[in-house]
Parts: C-alpha cells; sequence; structure tokens
C-alpha cells in the first residue's frame, strides 16, 4: 500500500502540480540544481555549515510564543512561531542562507534573486553580503518607489537594484526579469528564488529550507504542550514559503489541520485580489503547473493586495495541491480585515507583525476553534517595512 | 508529407522570419504574412502573444503587450487565419507560450491548427520530458511538427535525445540569451554551429536569437540549413509599418 503524501515526487510534482515547464535556455542550469539538490543537502558540512549559519547569524530556533492575551480574547490556545525575530525580519532568510550555500558548492559566483516587497531581496543581499557574492536584485519599478527602506538596505549591503520595466512592473515582471537574466547567463549565476514557486527542484528546495520552522515547532510544542502535534498550523499564503516552512512535518499527519490564509483584497469578487485558490484556475507560471490567477485565454492577471509580499497571481504547487485535494482549509482575508488583525495584535501583545502575517492572524472572528484546540501561526515577519502602509492606513 | 518538411529538402539557405499577431494593428496578420510569401520567404513563425514571454527580449514582449492590449486572443488569431491557405502555401509554425494553448485546450489547439494548414508549432516552455508524456500522441494525431530548441549549452546527449524527438528541424538558439539581444556572432557561434554540424544529427538546423541582417544570416548559414528573423523584423515593421515588410527582406538577401 502506497501511503499518501503531501510531499514533492521525484518529478517535483505534488498531485497534478509542479513540474518544471522552462524554455531549453535554462534547462543546463535547472537540471545541474535538480541533479544535485538533495545530495548537497545532505552532505554532513552542508548540514554542519546551514545549521551553524542559522544559529549564530539568523539567531535561531525561534520562539514558540504563548500569545496569552490574544488566545484569551479567541477563546483558544494561539502559539505564534517567532520567525518575525529572524535576522533581517523574517522567514525569508531561512532559504537564502541555503540557496548561498547551495550556489558555493554548485561553484557560482554570481547571485540574481526577485522581489515585490524588498524582504527576500534583502535577505538575498544580506547572505551575498556574507559570502562576499555579487548580488543582483529585480524589483518592479513600482515596487521600488512604494518600498524606498528595502531599496536602500539593499543597496547598503552591497547588491545592485535592478528595475524591472516590463508589463505591470512588480513581483510577477521582476520574477520574469530574474529569468531573463539566467537566460543570459548561464554558466557563472545561480537564481535564488525566494519562494516555493518556480520549475522543480524550487519548490521543494525552498521547503526543505523553510522546513526548520516545522522541525523547531514540533520540539517546542511536546515541551510546553507534551506534544508534537497541534490541531491547527495557520499561515499567510502568497507564493506560500513560510506555509510551506510550517506545513512542512505535518503535511502527512492528518490529525494536524493546515489553514492557509490568502489575501482577498478589496474582497474577492471586486477585481482587486490575490485570492489564488479562489480566483486562479490550473495553468503555467515561472516553470511550474499550478493555479495562477489568468484571463480565460491563458494570459497572466495582476493580483492586487495590501500587502507586497502577498500579490503574487499563482501559489507554489504544494499548496495547489493541499487546495485541490482538501488537505488544506483555504481562508481569504480583506485588506481591512488585515490591518485590524496587525493592530490587534500589536496592542495585546506588544509585537507589530508585518501585513501579510496579519491576514493569518485575522482569521479568528469567522473561524471559531474549541479553548483546548492547540494552534500554531507563523508569525512571518515583523512590521516594519509596513510602518508607511499602517500610518497611512490608521491615520497613525 | 509536411510543408516544412518538403521545404527544408528544397537546396537553398531558408529564411524564416517571426512576427507577434496583432502587431502593430490586430488586423495585420494575414497583411504581413501576404507581403512575407510575395517577398520570398521561406517559411513563417506566427507568434501568439503570452502576458509574460520569459525567453523574449524587450521588443518581442512590447509587440506581445502591444498585441494584447489591441485584444489579439488565441481563438481571434485562428479567425484571422481561418482562409490561410486560400492564398498561402509557405510551411506556418505557431509560435507561443504553453499557457494560452493549454487554457485553449491542447486537443482543440491542434485540431485547428491542422484544419487551418498550420505545420508546425514551437512552444518554447513546453518541455521534451513533458511533451513526449502527455502530448506527443495530440500533436502526432493532428500531423503537427514540434519544434525543439537547442543552445550552445545543451549537451551532446540531450541533443541527440531532441534530433530523436524531432521530425522537422530542430531550432538552433544562436547564444545564451533571450531574443534579440546581439548584433553580431562571434567565435563562439563559429564554434558551437561548427560542433553541431559535425555531429551529422538527422534534423536540419535553423538558427534563430540574434540575426538581424544580412551578415549575420549569412553567418547563420554557413553550416545551417537556414536562420529565423523575430525582433529585427518587428523593429523594422515598428518604424515603417505593416506594409514595408518586402523592403526588410530585400535587406537579407
Amino acid at each position: 500500500m502506497i501511503t499518501e503524501t503531501y510531499q514533492a515526487d521525484e518529478r517535483g510534482y505534488y498531485g497534478d502540480f509542479g513540474g518544471a515547464f522552462i524554455p531549453e535556455m535554462l534547462y543546463p542550469n535547472v537540471e545541474e540544481l535538480r541533479s544535485q539538490y538533495i545530495q548537497i543537502m545532505q552532505e554532513p558540512s552542508f548540514q554542519k555549515e546551514f545549521n551553524q549559519l542559522l544559529k549564530d547569524y539568523v539567531g535561531r530556533p525561534t520562539p514558540l510564543y504563548y500569545a496569552e492575551r490574544f488566545s484569551k480574547k479567541y477563546n483558544t490556545k494561539i502559539y505564534l512561531k517567532r520567525e518575525d525575530l529572524c535576522h533581517t525580519g523574517a522567514h525569508k532568510v531561512n532559504n537564502t542562507i541555503g540557496q548561498i550555500l547551495m550556489a558555493k558548492r554548485l561553484g557560482k559566483n554570481r547571485i540574481i534573486a526577485e522581489t515585490g516587497a524588498g524582504q527576500h531581496g534583502v535577505a538575498t543581499a544580506t547572505v551575498c553580503a556574507l559570502m562576499g557574492l555579487e548580488c543582483i536584485v529585480y524589483m518592479g519599478a513600482i515596487d521600488i518607489e512604494r518600498q524606498a527602506p528595502n531599496v536602500a538596505r539593499m543597496k547598503m549591503l552591497g547588491a545592485t537594484v535592478r528595475p524591472a520595466m516590463s508589463g505591470s512592473r512588480t513581483l510577477k515582471d521582476a520574477t520574469n526579469e530574474a529569468i531573463r537574466d539566467w537566460i543570459n547567463n548561464p554558466v557563472d549565476t545561480h537564481y535564488i528564488i525566494g519562494s516555493v514557486v518556480g520549475p522543480h527542484p524550487y519548490p521543494d528546495m525552498v521547503a526543505r529550507f523553510q522546513s526548520v520552522i516545522s522541525e523547531e515547532t514540533k520540539k517546542q510544542l511536546q515541551e510546553v504542550e507534551g506534544r508534537e502535534n497541534p490541531d491547527y498550523v495557520v499561515a499567510c499564503v502568497g507564493g506560500g514559503s513560510n506555509a510551506a516552512g510550517l506545513y512542512y512535518h505535518y503535511l502527512d499527519q492528518p490529525e494536524v489541520g493546515i489553514i492557509a490564509v490568502e489575501a482577498a483584497g478589496k474582497g474577492i469578487d471586486t477585481g482587486e485580489s490575490a485570492a489564488t485558490s479562489a480566483l486562479g484556475r490550473e495553468g503555467i507560471i515561472h516553470g511550474s503547473k499550478t493555479l495562477l490567477m489568468q484571463t480565460p485565454d491563458g494570459q497572466i492577471t495582476e493580483p492586487y493586495s495590501i500587502s507586497a509580499g502577498l500579490d503574487y497571481p499563482g501559489v507554489g504547487p504544494m499548496h495547489a495541491n493541499l487546495f485541490r485535494t482538501g488537505r488544506g482549509e483555504f481562508i481569504s482575508v480583506t485588506d481591512d480585515d488585515a490591518m485590524q488583525a496587525g493592530l490587534e495584535l500589536s496592542k495585546l501583545e506588544g509585537i507589530i507583525p508585518a501585513i501579510e502575517t496579519s491576514h493569518a492572524l485575522a482569521i479568528f472572528e469567522e473561524r471559531k476553534f474549541k479553548p483546548d484546540e492547540v494552534i500554531v501561526i507563523n508569525l512571518s515577519g515583523r512590521g516594519d517595512k509596513d510602518l508607511n502602509t499602517y500610518i497611512d492606513y490608521f491615520k497613525l | 508529407m509536411n510543408r516544412i518538411q518538403q521545404k527544408l529538402q528544397e537546396n537553398k539557405k531558408l529564411l524564416s522570419l517571426y512576427f507577434t499577431a496583432g502587431y502593430p494593428a490586430i488586423n495585420d496578420t494575414m497583411t504581413i504574412l501576404q507581403q512575407l510569401q510575395d517577398s520570398g520567404v521561406d517559411m513563417v513563425e506566427i507568434g501568439l502573444p503570452f502576458s509574460d514571454p520569459l525567453a523574449d527580449g524587450p521588443t518581442i514582449q512590447e509587440s506581445s503587450t502591444t498585441a494584447l492590449k489591441n485584444g489579439m486572443t488565441t481563438q481571434l488569431l485562428f479567425e484571422q487565419l481561418k482562409d490561410v491557405r486560400k492564398t498561402i502555401d509557405i510551411p506556418l509554425i505557431v509560435m507561443g507560450y504553453f499557457n494560452p494553448m493549454l487554457q485553449y485546450g491542447v486537443e482543440k489547439f491542434c485540431a485547428t491548427c491542422a484544419e487551418i494548414g498550420i505545420d508546425g508549432i514551437i512552444m518554447p516552455d513546453l518541455p521534451l520530458a513533458e511533451y513526449e508524456a502527455e502530448y506527443k500522441a495530440i500533436f502526432e494525431k493532428h500531423g503537427l511538427l514540434n519544434v525543439f530548441l537547442i543552445t550552445p549549452q545543451t549537451s551532446d546527449k540531450r541533443i541527440r535525445q531532441i534530433d530523436a524527438a524531432s521530425d522537422g528541424f530542430i531550432y538552433m538558439v544562436s547564444s545564451a540569451s533571450t531574443t534579440g539581444a546581439q548584433s553580431g556572432f562571434g567565435n563562439t557561434q563559429s564554434d558551437y554551429f561548427e560542433r553541431i554540424d559535425a555531429m551529422n544529427l538527422k534534423n536540419p538546423q535553423i538558427v534563430g536569437f540574434g540575426i538581424s541582417n544580412s551578415d549575420t544570416f549569412q553567418a547563420a548559414t554557413a553550416f545551417a540549413k537556414g536562420a529565423i528573423i523575430g525582433s529585427a523584423f518587428i523593429k523594422h515593421i515598428t518604424a515603417h509599418g505593416a506594409n514595408s515588410v518586402a523592403d526588410f527582406v530585400k535587406t537579407i538577401r
């Protein structure tokens, strides 16, 4: 009997989703990575260096914090996995540390990345500075304007920020530009994708690097609750890397409920939304077969969310499969509800979350839990980068 | 025998042109095709525009964006081409990205192409493994040749696999680049052209990417069977209009 699994298979498929739909120009690079990534990740020297950097540089393990006042308000037991305390302010750095070590072992000396809000760009620029490698970050021209502090951070870290001028000039287009750069630089360059998207092996590789989140959660929950498994794990999903990290070791444990929170933007039916599971259809984006928002004719459309980290028109193939199989419960949260939840956590717990994370925190008004149920939310990032948005929204 | 296969047997170097359907104006498709044939072009790639053309440089990106703004869709292109075989007899290839084809339905897409008289398909982001596992039978049922790309970085082993899976020609990407990138060929290209020539593949090769004028056309076809021009042609019609096709072709040969 085959055990049901929600992990990727050898060809990089999660059920119907995944694969590597890439032009031949990318094949040698992607194949080089695909044929080696697992072996490299399992090398003791890699493990040692990765774990050491996560501990001494990133500041892991991050705490699993019991949010008492927040729990009391919603009459259930809510733990926050404090990825916001990672160096650079979000979980993104777990992946960039892993990938920079991978790039070095593959003999690459030039790093490219895409970024939306700038968090992944900063995390990539950071590890490039750490390792002394050249770093080029593609960022939509519109995002460069609205995320000036992160652009400045990347520059201070020695990275070159290149504006993506094509299409809608946001994350999707920055990703296109990074892929085009890789086509033009096939030998010396490694592309550090920031989420569990892109062609195989990226979704699986990034999920493995982020899986430290659930690995720690299991141990920490055992200490405080006497059990490794919570009743639910909850995370926001744009591309879905923080969610993949929190779900990873729970995917094949059916007793753990998986809740994915997408950005409804101004509302699912308003035309200004990023709720891919509700609005998307199966298709190909950035080399992966997954759910994505598109026109009937197959042109990829532009999503909207107040949170720059969630406005991606697709979703990682792992999450598409969780949705289609019903393994995951998908909830969408509007801009307004997310902003209120962010303010609420700030006041109740003294933690200002990233607006991405605020979406995950906003489910409790609608989705009720039992008093003795244990819920772990991935507090994926801190709100410093979003201060301007909070200021504008609340007229602070 | 398919029109592409027939054309490949002619004893000449083939000139093939790419244009984006729906550009510069939505109804230019047939006008451009007729001029291409009248100017002695051997084969045409009709570009089905896509919102996110990963393998293309700025020229084809911009023409695609304009074509989509003009209202081009898969359905509309097929309608425009409905009677194409009444006037056009050179081989026609539809080139695009896989997602629009997938949304239209691969079976329906291929059936419609066959009905119209399309001879081949180039989908750069439909890789060999996926094609063979899922779609080969459908393409073959409708008599459509699928054209694969190779690049200077493609290993000999993979080139042999692609050669075995191909039944028309191999699209030989001239350099590691997106479309429209460079202005000439250097030693890297000559070495690559010679290396591929020496492999004695069963399929002839047609070179694309970076061919923009008579010099690069000559260089590319020194070894290969033909060459494809895309971005340079689109730049020309952007500057001189959709009725200036013959002027461009004259500058190439």
